[in-house]
Order: structure tokens, then C-alpha cells, then sequence
């Protein structure tokens, strides 16, 4: 079971995961799964295909509903609360860039879309659009069509889309595994900077052991819907939990 | 030495297939279509236009009036059963495109079914449902409604025929889209609507013209099922085709291929408008380096 690593001392716990199964067609994604996630940390949910992580992630998002447990949000239960109501980014596998808008267009989606009181003005917007261009380091590409672009210049759009809204929390999902591995090493770095810039509390999954080792403050290392180790990556290193873990590392 | 895909037949082979497919296309299609347009101008184009209109005495007022009734008629169908069928298309292929649920194969094949069942039998089910001898025939008399030999009925059997040709130029194209663009207009806070309007219909708006086009070309066209429903009552209930039908009954041969002419036009309008779509649509797709 899940065995948290508290290092001592009081944390805020701002996303927590409480025994949440999943099935799907009588195969069961996630077996009573738990998880709390502190304030401000970059966390990775490790595993091999099938392990439950993005089904994990999927239903932390609201993009998918558990059978059972709940989801909590700074102890406000959201199990019940639809994804454009959780205030979360998230940065899909494959981009999902809406591919017949620009790159500013992608990028001010989520406030466009913003109820007329509560929409921040056109000029707002653009500046805020210049903004996310400027920290993803897309500077003057706006007027591009997500086709005209990389790979990861993609993933940056996607990424700098998500955080338009200012969510509470960054989710990804394996945000760097269709980019060849030069791309991949130069966008990690960036991810953690910008993680650190903001100090957002974000959550990715990856099958990728040296990417969670290299990027994350604490690892969960899933198997089989359930979760085998979660601690830092220097204690998961120090004292693997178990059997699977040791092979895994390996 | 520069290798030919596999896939490439021989130049000789490659030449004469498509020299056959041109002949036959030309014998099968444009002979027939040319002969109408051929046979409607055959005594000039004044004599097609009196043939459409003619002025004077005073069966062929009755004659125009009748042909006028009848394009009228067409248009009026067309115009109610396409934009129906187009929001009916939108949502089957929504909903069988984006979502899981049991049956979902049952109802594809629904979908298709007007495709496989002959346009006369559909126009029959109406009667059989709506007539006077039919099983909502007597409760519809005493409410005085006229389904049958009047304009819903024709409207009904219309939609029938032309209902898969939306869904069915929707569905692939939405199933290869997937859900993740809708998904992340989601986690970005549009609400469904919004997703539906800014992400999902964009998307499929070359096919969805398409398939009204075809939708809209049918639904003038079509003659089996509304031919059953109309009864055929002159400048009442009688379309272009059924009305072609009846001036060629009546010896009126002129007539008929004038009539027969300005249906096949309206086609040809339609069919122009596609081409021009499909080119236009290349156009774009080149544009954002597809």
C-alpha cells in the first residue's frame, strides 16, 4: 500500500487520493488507491503501461470519474466536481492543440471561454497571451497554425495553454513522449523551471524512470493499480520498498 | 534506376484502367445527362423556355403554373428535410463518434439502414403508419391531420431516404479526430456547448457541407418513397421528379425534358458548389501544411 513519505513535521496536503478504484470492462484500472500530494511539490506517477497511472491522472483531472474513493482538492471533496470547475491545466500526450486556431488563439482558449463577468478584457488576454509566449520561449510564433510547428514547440504551446487560466494545479500526461530525446532533455529543464517560477503544484506521469528521477520531488511508482513505493527519489534509490521496485529501477 | 511503389501498376495497365473508367463514366453518366440537356434545348432555347413557361394559350398557363407547383414543391421539401437531417446527422455521429455505449453497432447499422432498404418500400411503411387503412390512420382523420398525399408525408419519406448521407460522411471524420481536443477544451472550462461550437464543429465543417450537399441532392431528386406518399394530386402534391413523370406519361415530351433539364441543373449547381468545396478545401488543407 501506499506508504507516504512524511518527513517529519506538518505538510499542507493540497491534492489527496482516497481509495479510488476504476474498472474498465471487468479489468480494474486502479485498486483502492491513495495518495496525498503537498503543496507546491513536482510529483511523478512512474510505472510500466497498464499500471494505472494515467487512469490515476485521468480521474485527479475529472476527466474520468472513479467508481469509488474520493478525490479531495485542499480538503474540499471534488470527487462529484466536473473538470471545467477543478481550476486544473492539463497537457495531453499527444498536444491536442486545437489544430484550425493559432497558437495565440490555442493559448487564450481557456479565457475566451470564461463567462463575460468574470472574462478579462481583449487587451488583458492579449497581454496575457504574450505572456505565456514569453515563458515558454515562443516569442512572436502566436500567429502560427499548430502544424507549422515541432514537436516541442507543440508541447510548449500546449503547456503555455494550460497555464493560461492560472489553475491551481498542472497535470501532464508522459508530456515528453513522442519528442526525440535532445528535445525531451531541453524541454524537462524548462518544465522545472517554469514549475519553479510558479511554484505550482504539478502532477506527470511517465513510464520513463530517468525522467522521473531527474525532474521529480517525489515519485509514485505504480503497479497494477496500485501504488508500490511513494517517497523522494533519493529514498525511493536508498530503500526500494519492494521486489517490483528494486526489478523496475533496475 | 527509380523503383516504382509496389503498389503501381505498369504505365500500360495504369492507362488503360483509367481509359476505362472514363469510357464508362462517359457511357453510363454523361451520355444520359447530355441527352436531356440535348433533348431540352433539342428546338432551341425559346421553345425550352415556353416549354417552362409558355405564355400563351390557355392549357400551357395551366402547364407553367403546374411545373412552377412542382419546383415549389421541391425546394420547399428540400429546405425542411436538410437542415433537419443535418442536426439529426450532427448528433448521431456525435454521440456514435465520441462516446461508448452497448449498441452502439446496432445503431450504426440504423443509420444505414435507408441505404439498404428500396425507397419504394420506405414510402409504403408510411402509408402502412399514416394512410387511412393505416395504424395511425383513424386517429389522425379525427384530428384532422393529413400526413398521407400532403406535404409532411412527403417531407417524412424525403428524410428517410436522405437521413444517413450526413452521419455517414460525419462519423469517420470524427472518429479519427478522437476526443482529446475536446477533452482539453474541457479542462480549459468550456462548458459542452462551447466545446461543441469552438472545437468539434470546426473541425468537421468540410464534411458536414459535404454531406448536406450530397443530403440536399438527394432529397431533389428522390422519387420511389415520395412517389408512394404523393398521390400525385397536380400543382399540389407532385415534386419535380414525380411531376417529370407525369408530363412523360402524358406525351408531353418537350415538357418533361424541359422540366427534367432544370432538375438536372439544380444537381448540377449542387454538384459544382461540391467541387469547388473539395478544391477550396485542398486549398486550406496545403495552406496549414497538412
Amino acid at each position: 500500500m501506499a506508504t507516504g513519505s512524511s518527513r517529519g513535521g506538518i505538510e499542507t496536503m493540497t491534492i489527496t487520493v482516497d481509495a479510488v478504484s476504476k474498472d474498465f470492462d471487468g479489468h480494474s484500472a486502479l485498486k483502492g488507491l491513495s495518495l496525498d500530494i503537498p503543496d507546491g511539490t513536482f510529483v511523478a506517477l512512474l510505472g510500466p503501461s497498464g499500471s494505472g497511472k494515467t487512469t490515476l491522472l485521468r480521474i485527479i483531472a475529472g476527466l474520468a470519474y472513479a467508481d469509488s474513493g474520493h478525490i479531495l482538492f485542499d480538503g474540499d471533496d471534488v470527487t462529484a466536481v466536473p473538470v471545467q470547475q477543478r481550476n486544473i491545466g492539463f497537457v495531453f500526450q499527444n498536444y491536442a492543440l486545437f489544430r484550425h486556431m493559432s497558437v495565440a488563439e490555442n493559448i487564450a482558449f481557456g479565457l475566451d471561454v470564461m463567462k463575460r463577468r468574470q472574462r478579462p478584457s481583449k487587451a488583458d488576454r492579449t497581454a496575457r497571451v504574450e505572456e505565456l509566449l514569453d515563458l515558454v520561449r515562443l516569442d512572436g510564433l502566436g500567429a502560427r497554425y499548430p502544424t507549422q510547428l515541432s514537436g516541442g514547440q507543440r508541447q510548449r504551446v500546449a503547456l503555455a495553454r494550460a497555464l493560461a487560466r492560472k489553475p491551481r494545479f498542472l497535470l501532464l500526461d508522459e508530456p515528453f513522449g513522442a519528442l526525440d530525446a535532445k528535445v525531451r532533455n531541453e524541454l524537462r529543464g524548462a518544465l522545472r523551471t517554469i514549475h519553479d517560477q510558479l511554484g505550482l503544484t504539478s502532477i506527470f506521469v511517465t513510464h520513463d524512470r530517468e525522467e522521473a528521477f531527474g525532474l521529480a520531488d517525489r515519485i509514485a511508482i505504480l503497479n497494477n493499480g496500485r501504488i508500490e513505493q511513494y517517497g523522494a527519489p533519493d529514498d525511493i534509490s536508498a530503500a526500494p520498498a519492494s521486489d517490483f521496485v528494486r526489478e523496475f529501477l533496475q | 534506376m527509380t523503383r516504382r511503389s509496389p503498389l503501381d501498376a505498369p504505365p500500360w495497365i495504369k492507362l488503360s484502367l483509367i481509359a476505362l473508367v472514363v469510357t464508362y463514366i462517359a457511357i453510363v453518366v454523361l451520355l444520359p445527362l447530355g441527352a436531356v440537356f440535348t433533348e431540352a434545348f433539342a428546338s432551341g432555347f425559346s421553345s425550352w423556355m415556353a416549354a417552362v413557361t409558355e405564355p400563351d394559350a390557355q392549357a400551357a398557363i395551366k402547364l407553367t403554373l403546374l411545373v412552377q407547383a412542382a419546383i415549389k414543391l421541391t425546394l420547399l421539401v428540400a429546405a425542411i428535410a436538410v437542415p433537419l437531417n443535418t442536426v439529426f446527422g450532427i448528433i448521431a455521429s456525435w454521440a456514435i463518434a465520441k462516446h461508448d455505449f452497448s449498441g452502439k453497432a446496432l445503431l450504426i447499422s440504423l443509420i444505414d439502414l435507408p441505404f439498404s432498404v428500396s425507397p419504394v418500400v420506405s414510402g409504403l411503411v408510411y402509408v402502412l403508419l399514416f394512410g387511412a387503412g393505416g395504424w395511425l390512420g383513424p386517429w389522425l382523420e379525427e384530428h384532422d391531420i393529413q400526413i398521407i398525399f400532403a406535404l409532411p408525408g412527403l417531407v417524412l419519406a424525403t428524410m428517410f431516404v436522405t437521413f444517413p448521407f450526413v452521419a455517414r460522411e460525419l462519423i469517420p471524420v470524427m472518429q479519427s479526430q478522437g476526443r482529446d481536443e475536446e477533452e482539453a477544451a474541457l479542462s480549459l472550462g468550456a462548458t459542452g456547448w462551447q466545446t461543441f461550437r469552438k472545437v468539434t464543429l470546426p473541425n468537421i465543417r468540410w464534411g458536414l457541407l459535404y454531406g448536406v450537399l450530397l443530403t440536399n441532392a438527394r432529397a431533389m431528386g428522390e422519387f420511389g418513397a415520395v412517389s408512394v406518399v404523393s398521390g400525385h394530386i397536380r400543382g399540389e402534391t407532385n415534386t419535380m421528379p414525380l411531376h417529370i413523370e407525369l408530363l412523360y406519361n402524358d406525351y408531353n415530351l418537350s415538357a418533361a425534358f424541359a422540366v427534367a433539364s432544370l432538375l438536372a441543373g439544380l444537381a448540377l449547381v449542387t454538384l459544382v458548389l461540391k467541387t469547388i468545396l473539395e478544391w477550396r478545401h485542398g486549398d486550406g488543407l496545403v495552406a496549414r501544411g497538412h
